[in-house]
């Protein structure tokens, strides 16, 4: 999937991720894409849940060997 | 779109003066701070550790309440493990796995707390029985208040924590 703007939280535990998407999310403009990469396991079922607290939309995750990438996308 | 249109409000007493659960109690205001939560954190009793300045002298009354300050300095660098501290092994090995896994410290997490807007309420009850004056606390305390000002917002709060 194609994003606007990229994070990399590799190496980052919990609640660092989510954190740091909070930030980035307030810079982008409504509509893009932001893509989060990750290797902590736990941003499977957090950010959906981030999502789902704060309205944003939850595009889709891809896993491979331990690394995670989120789409998601800037609704409010 | 958000299914409610209120924003959701967490409240935290931090009873706990060790380092473990005051890491939950930070890692979980942080959190929901990131996911547009209103948070207030009331720190009491042990919590009171958390947010005492890490240098300088506690100014205490009276022989016991003296005693008791030195025995109980607090300050974030001086908090234990709830379990295995083992005089202070414990939470010297903790910090270490936190530092090599990434994990922010107490004063980090504090700092992020603080940049997202989560407010940090002293327990005057507390800090008058332990003998803790204003002074000593940190400026990221935003004031000091009693219980009503805690069930007040807890009565407000869809999650309210004790830790």
């Amino acid at each position: 999937m194609e994003a606007d703007h990229k994070l990399d939280t590799f190496g980052l535990l919990c609640p660092m991720p989510i954190i740091k998407t909070a930030e980035k999310m307030k810079e982008i403009k409504l509509g893009e894409v932001l893509e989060v990469t990750a290797d902590d396991a736990g941003i499977k079922e957090d950010m959906p849940a981030w999502c789902k607290a704060t309205g944003n939309e939850f595009l889709g995750l891809e896993e491979s060997k331990g690394e995670y990438r989120v789409y998601i996308r800037k609704a409010e | 779109m958000s299914d409610e249109s209120a924003k959701k409000k967490v409240t935290i007493i931090v009873f706990s003066g060790d380092l473990d659960r005051v890491m939950a109690a930070f890692i979980i205001a942080t959190g929901a701070a990131s996911m547009g939560f209103e948070v207030v954190m009331f720190f009491t009793f042990w919590g009171l550790n958390v947010v005492k300045k890490n240098e300088g002298a506690i100014p205490a009354q009276g022989f016991l309440r003296k005693m008791m300050s030195r025995m109980n300095r607090g300050g974030t660098k001086r908090l234990p493990l709830s379990r295995m501290d083992m005089y202070s092994v414990g939470r010297r090995l903790m910090k270490r796995f936190m530092r090599q896994s990434g994990v922010p410290t107490v004063d980090e997490l504090m700092a992020m707390a603080k940049s997202m807007g989560v407010k940090m309420i002293a327990c005057t009850t507390s800090m008058g029985v332990m003998g803790v004056p204003k002074e000593v606390l940190r400026p990221e305390v935003d004031t000091v208040a009693g219980v009503a000002t805690y069930l007040g917002n807890a009565s407000e709060g869809n999650i309210n924590l004790f830790i």
